[in-house]
């Protein structure tokens, strides 16, 4: 019995092993096989082909240049159907036979769009694509052409952090975008600006790049009537405020972008109440009289906040300084951190030019910082206090010490 | 109060009492009726006859008395502090800050038991290598030496069980390396582990039973090792070093000469605690996250670095046998093998000066300071 | 015999100096301190009938801002109001019964999970319990 169950086992364990190495036979790529010993030129493509999303669905070689990758022999490998490399003019194309056929991509992932050839030829480079220009950025040139990965994997041409560099690629190359009457220096500008800040020093993944604002496949600059609505998928709250104050109906007439007449683009900096009216960044001035109520009005609302800014820069400077003294002020900070927020909800408000709604947020900061001066003095007052008590507890020991050390000293004399 | 200036009323003497009861006055006479009531004469004469050797090496025995006293202190902290605290996950925490920031110099409080946790275990290693080097602990001393280093031990552990108690990120995550450490000794190691955290990882039963340790299992068995250790030392006197010419040492009376400069180094480390704690108070750091991932730099309380970086700097693997384990055997039996000094180091039996003790008492000390060198200079190790 | 009195009086003045010095301090810790404890564990949100259905309120819970959401099918709900992205205070916005953080468009739905936006986690949930006329609000534990 035992024996004939060892004999089952065995046979079971030989058809999975011989199943196995069936399975195995059939994923022969002989192309790669071939090209992995070749000159580093040939050879690369192979090589980066391992990683590929495509490699990793079962596609092998054939699927875009053809040919039998089954076959040994080059002659017959490199049969009838063998296309070598696809012209640039040919590549959009070959990719949307497969990417915007709904039919084949449902295999493989139900999810994905099938647009993206459609959205292609809405934008820019689409459009000089469809011209005959092969310069312009192609699939390949943003998703690389062996070794595609998905965008959500790290390593791609297309993740978040690397967007700009794909970007940057042509739109950084001055020769190349003079041709289009193009500017080349978006990448830099973008770099310095408070988006990058976000994405590549507090690695918010969040923050916007290249195609959060352009689109990626349709990839076109957003026109000057339609910017503050894609300001506004990040940053509702000044979108709203901005819409309901008169600068709305103002800037509509005369045909200005919303945000970016204070705030540019690209290069879009933190926001700064150095903005206003007499400030070191004055953007009023572009529409604005020198003279007139509204500019003093804007001007004052600087000196406020300059005034704020400084009183909360000296009450967090404080807190650190108690903070160092080993003072418990968990409150303190507290109460600083929501002075901090209505500053900023007062600073926001600004967006909706309402002078009443602004002053009241800065008098609700100042309230709360009234608030937190009375903790800082006591907070100061303990640090003194600790102080003190500290010296007078320090010097009665001291006289003890000293006192006993006299007293052992005179006792030890009087002793033969 | 001044004890010593009312030795004649405490004497036993009728004479003298009635010399004495010529002109009473009320303190006196209540301490004499004290006296009487508690018949605490033996004790007194005790205390008088009691002498101290002084000799060229004498400064060292001032860190026994020393450590007495800061245990005093622990002990008074402790209880203060047990006032406000709460041992469970969600409220160890906040209690600590509450009790650095709202109560009333809870802040000195806390910082003195901290950082009294930490000069305490100081100063219980001077002692050690000092009545290590000085061969103290040659017969009949050898119970003494070996109380004095289960007190070690139960110091370590109070210091370890302690370090966990504030419930914040460094502790919580040392407290999980140390009792990984735990769980490597064989045989035991898992069960220990488990044991010591009540159950397979650190959650809320490790810190009542942390606690537990800490406050009822450590000082009762600090208090019982303590008293055998205190007794044998009125018992047999403190120890005179080998080598050391008899007119070289005098004999003074622990009473109120010793006690008295006792006294002094005592005000002057109080001292020293005070301005450490104002100037550096102890620090509450961020409640610990059990999901969190383990912060950098993570290192146990500085009186175990030397295990900690050794353990580190070891190979994984020594001999085909795994590396950490080698070096906690090592370390057992090398605490196993300093602990009966007493027995193997005949040589000093005989009261001749043994140079393989010194030696290995110098070497022990050097290894232990560079160690904890290296853990502070080199902490990315 | 005259300086022997003056070291006795300077050992008792120190000596009392100290015991002052360090007693006083140990006196004033046994006081109980008149304000509670820093970290709240369960505190009032609201009263019963104070929130109309579909509409949230921001109460404070301990050091921080808190969000009690009363649903359109009647059950309350609380959470951190504290957004996971960059800490701003989010609120409910009842057209869409969803919880918003204003500062950069996150959205959560009545469960805290995120829906849209840039937040990376769900919002800390509360708990809530109904005691009488008076909701409270805790965290839960463990």
């Amino acid at each position: 019995m035992k024996r004939n169950l060892n004999q089952t086992l065995g046979l079971i364990l030989c058809f999975f092993i011989s199943i196995n190495w069936l399975f195995s036979q059939t994923k022969k790529n002989t192309c790669l096989d071939c090209h992995l010993q070749l000159e580093e030129k040939l050879a690369s493509p192979a090589q980066a082909f391992k990683i590929d999303i495509h490699a990793n669905y079962g596609f092998d070689c054939s699927a875009c240049h053809g040919g039998n990758s089954e076959k040994e022999e080059l002659e017959e490998a490199k049969d009838k159907s063998f296309k070598g490399i696809p012209s640039r003019q040919d590549i959009p194309k070959l990719c949307a036979s497969c990417h915007s056929d709904p039919n084949i991509m449902r295999r493989y992932n139900p999810n994905i769009r099938v647009d993206q050839f459609d959205l292609y030829l809405t934008s820019h480079h689409g459009r000089a694509w469809t011209k005959g220009d092969t310069k312009v950025a192609l699939c390949t040139d943003c998703h690389g052409a062996h070794g595609i990965q998905s965008a959500s994997m790290p390593q791609s041409l297309t993740f978040a952090w690397n967007i700009a560099a794909t970007c940057g690629r042509c739109h950084s190359d001055n020769n190349l975008m003079k041709n289009y009457g193009l500017p080349g220096q978006q990448e830099e500008d973008f770099r310095a600006s408070v988006h990058a800040q976000a994405l590549y020093e507090k690695k918010d993944l969040s923050a916007p790049t290249c195609n959060d604002c352009h689109g990626n496949h349709g990839a076109t600059p957003p026109e000057v009537a339609s910017v503050a609505n894609v300001c506004r998928q990040c940053h509702p709250s000044p979108a709203s405020l901005f819409s309901r104050s008169p600068h709305k109906a103002a800037f509509d007439e005369a045909g200005i972008a919303e945000c970016q007449a204070c705030h540019g683009h690209h290069r879009i900096e933190p926001p700064d109440y150095e903005l206003l009216p007499k400030g070191k960044k004055d953007v009023c001035l572009q529409c604005h009289n020198e003279n007139s109520r509204s500019y003093e009005e804007g001007s004052n609302l600087r000196e406020k906040f300059m005034a704020l800014d400084a009183q909360l820069e000296k009450v967090s400077f404080k807190i650190e300084k108690i903070a160092q003294q080993g003072i418990e002020i968990s409150e303190a900070r507290f109460l600083s951190q929501q002075a901090q927020s209505e500053f900023l909800e007062a600073r926001n408000l600004i967006h909706s030019l309402s002078l009443a709604e602004i002053e009241k947020k800065i008098k609700e900061s100042q309230a709360i910082i009234e608030k937190l001066s009375t903790l800082i003095t006591e907070a100061e007052r303990e640090a003194r206090l600790r102080k003190t008590g500290l010296i007078v507890a320090t010097l009665f020991l001291f006289l003890l010490a000293l006192a006993l050390w006299l007293k052992a000293r005179q006792l030890r004399r009087k002793r033969p | 109060m001044k004890p010593w200036g009312n030795q004649n009323l405490l004497r036993n003497n009728k004479q003298e009492t009635s010399e004495l009861s010529l002109r009473p006055k009320k303190g006196q006479k209540f301490l004499l009726y004290l006296a009487e009531r508690f018949s605490w004469q033996a004790i007194v004469d005790l205390a008088k006859k009691k002498t101290v050797p002084e000799h060229p090496y004498s400064f060292w025995t001032y860190f026994g008395g020393l450590c007495l006293f800061l245990f005093v202190i622990q002990v008074i902290t402790g209880l203060l502090l047990l006032l406000y605290y709460v041992p469970s996950i969600d409220r160890a925490h906040e209690s600590i800050i509450y009790i650095m920031g709202q109560v009333k110099f809870g802040w000195l409080i806390r910082s003195v038991h901290s950082w009294t946790a930490n000069i305490l275990i100081g100063v219980i290693f001077v002692h050690m290598f000092s009545t290590f080097l000085l061969k103290a602990y040659r017969p009949p001393r050898e119970i003494t030496w070996i109380t004095g280093f289960f007190l070690l031990l139960i110091f370590m552990a109070f210091g370890f069980s302690g370090y966990l108690l504030p419930w914040n990120e460094l502790s919580f995550f040392a407290t999980r390396v140390g009792t990984d450490i735990l769980g490597q000794i064989p045989l035991i190691g898992r069960a220990l582990k488990s044991f010591v955290l009540g159950g397979q990882e650190i959650s809320g039963a490790t810190l009542s039973r942390f606690y537990w340790f800490h406050i009822a299992v450590l000082p009762c068995l600090a208090f019982l090792f303590l008293g055998i250790h205190l007794y044998l030392i009125q018992v047999q006197g403190i120890s005179r070093p080998i080598g050391v010419k008899p007119e070289k040492i005098r004999e003074i009376p622990f009473f109120p000469d010793f006690f008295l400069r006792d006294a002094v180094i005592w005000s002057l480390v109080l001292a020293l605690i005070g301005v450490l704690c104002v100037f550096f108070p102890w620090e509450i750091g961020k409640k610990a996250d059990p999901f969190a991932p383990t912060p950098l730099g993570i290192r146990p309380e500085w009186y175990f670095t030397f295990m900690f970086t050794t353990l580190k700097l070891v190979p994984s693997h020594i001999l085909g046998l795994e590396g950490e384990k080698i070096i906690l055997l090592i370390f057992a039996l090398g605490g196993l093998f300093w602990m009966l000094v007493p027995f193997w180091d005949r040589k000093a039996y005989r009261d001749q000066n043994n140079p393989v003790t010194t030696a290995i008492g110098v070497a022990v000390i050097l290894y232990i300071s560079i160690m904890t060198l290296i853990t502070y200079l080199f902490p990315r190790l | 015999m005259k300086r022997r009195k003056f070291f006795d009086f300077l050992l008792g003045g120190a000596a009392l100096g100290t015991f002052i010095s360090l007693f006083y301090p140990v006196l004033r810790y046994l006081i109980p301190p008149p304000s509670k404890e820093e970290e709240v564990q369960r505190t009032k949100a609201a009263s019963v009938g104070e929130l109309t259905p579909n509409t949230g309120k921001i109460f404070r819970f301990g050091s921080i801002p808190a969000l009690l959401v009363f649903t359109a099918d009647g059950t309350y709900k609380a959470f951190s109001a504290i957004c996971t992205h960059l800490t701003c205070t989010v609120g409910f916005d009842s057209q869409t019964q969803t919880i918003l953080c204003p500062c950069h468009n996150g959205r959560f739905d009545l469960e805290g999970r995120v829906i849209s936006g840039p937040p990376p986690r769900p919002l800390d949930p509360l708990e809530v319990e109904i005691s009488g006329e008076e909701i409270f609000v805790y965290r839960k534990r463990g």
